[in-house]
C-alpha cells in the first residue's frame, strides 16, 4: 500500500510539525518503547518555551544514554548514577543556563540514589526527567528498585520476592519528605490523555527552573514491551494495571509545598 | 620577607586555586586534607565561585565533571580512600580529554589505614587507576610553597593538555606550615573551548560523550589519547637536582620523603661521600631519561619512599642493569629516618658493594 505524500499548499494549516528540539533520525529504541515518546515530549517543551539554545542535557548510563542523537541540544554523558551531580555541576557553573538530567530507573533510583536525594534536598535549579519502566532494559531485563512484586525479570527469574529483593521504591513519595523541591509529579505514558498530562507536567518543571522555583523532578511510567515480554499494547495495559496502582500518578509537590 | 605569609600546605592549594581563577570547588570531608576544604568554603563564596559539600566523593569529582564541561576551571580534593572512591570520575574524564585538578593528600593505606602521611598511591596516581588506558598527570610538591605553585601550574597544564592532573601529596605537606611567597600574576591564560555546553547558540551541538560502541570509533579515540600522552612526555617532564654533578650515589625521592633524602645527602657530603639527589617533580610523565643517563655514572642508586616502594619499579625500568638499586621505605604511615637513609647511601658507596639490595 502506498501513501502519496506532497508538500504543504500555503491554504493548509499546519496542525503538528516536528518539533525543532528533536533531529530527525530514526531512533535506536526497541518498538513500543516509551523513551521516544519522553524525548519528543521534552523537545516540544524546549520549542514551547524557546529554551533550545541555552538548555544542557545530562544523559545517564541506560537506554537514553544516546540522547545526544535525538535532542537538538547540548548534551553530556554522566557516569552510572551520577547525572545529578553533573548537572549540579552545569547548573551552579552556567546558573542562567537550563539544566536537565534524564534518568532511567537503575540510574536514579539504585545506584545514582545518593545524588538522587541530596540534589533533590539542595534544591538544586535543575530538572530531573525520571523514566521508570520498571525494569533494566538496556543490560537486558534484569530487576530495578521500581520492579513490582512478583514481576519476573532475568535477575528475579521466580518473581520479585519482597522478603529478600525489596518492594519497588517510590521515588515521588520519597523526595517528597524533604523540605526542598519545588515540585514533583508523577505521570504516565499510557494512552494519549497521559501523554499530554506528561507533556504539561515537564512544561511546568522546565517554566519553573526558568524561573528560579528550584527542583523538580517528572516521573514518567513508560512501556518496556521487549524486556518485559509483552507486545506493546500488552505493555501499555501493564502500565494501566500493574504499574499506576503500585505508582500512583498525580502532583506530589506544588510550589515547593507538599499535596495533600 | 613583608611579602610572605605563614600557610599550611592543605591552605596554599586551596589559595593557589583561587589565584589560578578555580571556578568551582567540590569536596567531602576526610582527614589530613579537611583544611583544604574549610578553606574553600570559606574563601569560594567570598570570591563570587562556587562551593559544594558533595554527599560523597564520588559526587564530588562527578559535580568536577559538570563544571568542567562547562567550560570553567574546577577543582576537588581528597585523601587515599577518597581518591579510590574518585577514580572512575577519574577514568571518565580522562576518556572526554577534561581540564580537572584532583589533589590527593596521602595517609597511610590500604583500607581505612590512618590519617599519617603516606606516598602509597603512587601506583593508583601515576599508572592509572580508574579503568581503560589513560594517564593523568601527576605533580609532587615538597615544600608549601610548591603545594601554592603547582596547584596553578595544575590548573595551566589541565587546560593545556585537555587531561585531568594530580597534585599528589601527603598528610605532612598538607598539614605543616611554612612561609611562602603567594602568586600574585593574572590567573593562567585559558585557551579557548569550542568544545565546552554552554547552550548550542548559534552553533551546532556539543556533546560530551566517552560511549562509542562501534570498536573502530573506540580504537581511534585511544589512538588520539595515546598521541597525547606522547607529546606530555616529550613536553612536560620535571625534576629537581641537587649535588648530583659529581654524584657517585644517587638519592631519588618525591615529595616529603626527598626533603629527608636531602638531609640524607648534606650528612653524607659531610663525610666525604660524594651524594646527590634527583627529585622527580612530575611522576608521570617520570623523568625515566635523565634518571637513566645518571644512572651510568654513579655507583648506585637509593630510592626513598614512604611505601613499600612504588617509585621504585619506574627506577628500576628507567635504570635496567646500569646500576645497583637500593631502596628504603616505611610504610603504613611511618616516616623514614634521615638516618636510615644515610646509612643506606654508606652502604651503596662501598666499594666491594656488589648487586641490589632490593
Amino acid at each position: 500500500m502506498s501513501t502519496s505524500r506532497s508538500r504543504p499548499k500555503k491554504t493548509d494549516r499546519i496542525i503538528y510539525r516536528r518539533p525543532l528540539s528533536l533531529v530527525d533520525r530514526p531512533t535506536h529504541f526497541c518498538p513500543g518503547c516509551g523513551h521516544g515518546t519522553a524525548h519528543k515530549l521534552i523537545a516540544e517543551v524546549l520549542d514551547t518555551l524557546k529554551i533550545r539554545e541555552k538548555t544542557i542535557g545530562v544523559a545517564p548510563v541506560g537506554c537514553a544514554v544516546m540522547a545526544y542523537y535525538y535532542l537538538n541540544c547540548d548534551i553530556s554523558e554522566a557516569a552510572h548514577g551520577r547525572t545529578p551531580a553533573v548537572a549540579t555541576g552545569i547548573k551552579r557553573c552556567l546558573p542562567d543556563r537550563i539544566v536537565f538530567s534524564y534518568q532511567g530507573d537503575g540510574d536514579l533510583a539504585a545506584i545514582g540514589m545518593a545524588e538522587t536525594i541530596h540534589a533533590a534536598n539542595r534544591g538544586e535549579n535543575i530538572t530531573v526527567v525520571f523514566v521508570n519502566n520498571s525494569v533494566y532494559g538496556m543490560t537486558g531485563g534484569q530487576m530495578a528498585p521500581t520492579t513490582l512484586n512478583g514481576q519476573k525479570t532475568a535477575t528475579s527469574p521466580c518473581g520479585r520476592d519482597s522478603r529478600s529483593m525489596g518492594t519497588p521504591i517510590r521515588i515521588c513519595e520519597l523526595l517528597n519528605t524533604l523540605d526542598s523541591p519545588w515540585h514533583i509529579e508523577r505521570v504516565a505514558l499510557d494512552g494519549p490523555a497521559g501523554i499530554r498530562k506528561a507533556r504539561k507536567a515537564l512544561l511546568t518543571a522546565f517554566k519553573g527552573q526558568m524561573e528560579g522555583k528550584g527542583y523538580s523532578l517528572i516521573e514518567i511510567l513508560s512501556p518496556c514491551p521487549i524486556h518485559m515480554r509483552l507486545t506493546p499494547r500488552d505493555a501499555v495495559r501493564f502500565i494501566k494495571e500493574g504499574m499506576i496502582p503500585a505508582f500512583p500518578l498525580g502532583v506530589f509537590r506544588k510550589e515547593g509545598k507538599p499535596v495533600t | 620577607m613583608h611579602n610572605r605569609v605563614l600557610m599550611n600546605g592543605n591552605d596554599a592549594i586551596g589559595e593557589g586555586a583561587i589565584r589560578a581563577g578555580c571556578h568551582a570547588y567540590f569536596g567531602y570531608p576526610i582527614t589530613p586534607q579537611n583544611e583544604l576544604t574549610s578553606y574553600m568554603a570559606k574563601h569560594m563564596p567570598e570570591h563570587g565561585r562556587v562551593f559544594i559539600q558533595a554527599e560523597s566523593e564520588v559526587a564530588a569529582i562527578n559535580m568536577v565533571f559538570g563544571a568542567v564541561v562547562t567550560g570553567k576551571r574546577a577543582m576537588t580534593s581528597s585523601s587515599s580512600p577518597g581518591i579510590s572512591l574518585k577514580q572512575e570520575g577519574l577514568s571518565y574524564l580522562a576518556a572526554a580529554e577534561l581540564p580537572a585538578v584532583v589533589v590527593n593528600v596521602q595517609r597511610g593505606g590500604p583500607g581505612l589505614g590512618n590519617i599519617a602521611p603516606s606516598q602509597a598511591d603512587y601506583f593508583q596516581a601515576t599508572k592509572g587507576g580508574g579503568h581503560g588506558d589513560y594517564h593523568l598527570i601527576v605533580l609532587a610538591p615538597n615544600s608549601v610553597q610548591e603545594m601554592h605553585d603547582f596547584t596553578i601550574d595544575a590548573f595551566a597544564l589541565a587546560d593545556r593538555y585537555r587531561n585531568p592532573v594530580m597534585i599528589l601529596t601527603d598528610g605532612r605537606l598538607g598539614q605543616m606550615m611554612e612561609p611562602l611567597v603567594l602568586y600574585k600574576g593574572a590567573p593562567p591564560k585559558s585557551p579557548p573551548k569550542p568544545w565546552s555546553l554552554t547552550g548550542a547558540r548559534n552553533r551546532k551541538p556539543n556533546h560530551i560523550r566517552s560511549l562509542l560502541l562501534e570498536v573502530d570509533a573506540l580504537e581511534e579515540r585511544n589512538l588520539i589519547l595515546q598521541a597525547k600522552y606522547k607529546t606530555i612526555l616529550a613536553e612536560l617532564v620535571g625534576f629537581d637536582e641537587y649535588l648530583t654533578q659529581d654524584a657517585q650515589v644517587l638519592a631519588i625521592a618525591y615529595g616529603s620523603s626527598a626533603r629527608i633524602a636531602k638531609g640524607a645527602v648534606d650528612q653524607a657530603r659531610a663525610k666525604g661521600i660524594k651524594a646527590g639527589l634527583l627529585r622527580p617533580i612530575t611522576l608521570w610523565p617520570f623523568p625515566r631519561a635523565r634518571i637513566r643517563q645518571l644512572a651510568a655514572k654513579v655507583k648506585g642508586i637509593l630510592v626513598v619512599e614512604m611505601s613499600a616502594g612504588q617509585m621504585l619499579e619506574d627506577v628500576q625500568l628507567a635504570v635496567g642493569e646500569r646500576s645497583p638499586i637500593a631502596f628504603e621505605g616505611r610504610m603504613g604511615g611511618a616516616v623514614p629516618e634521615e638516618s636510615d637513609v644515610l646509612t643506606a647511601l654508606q652502604h651503596l658507596n662501598k666499594p666491594t658493594r656488589k648487586g641490589a639490595r632490593s
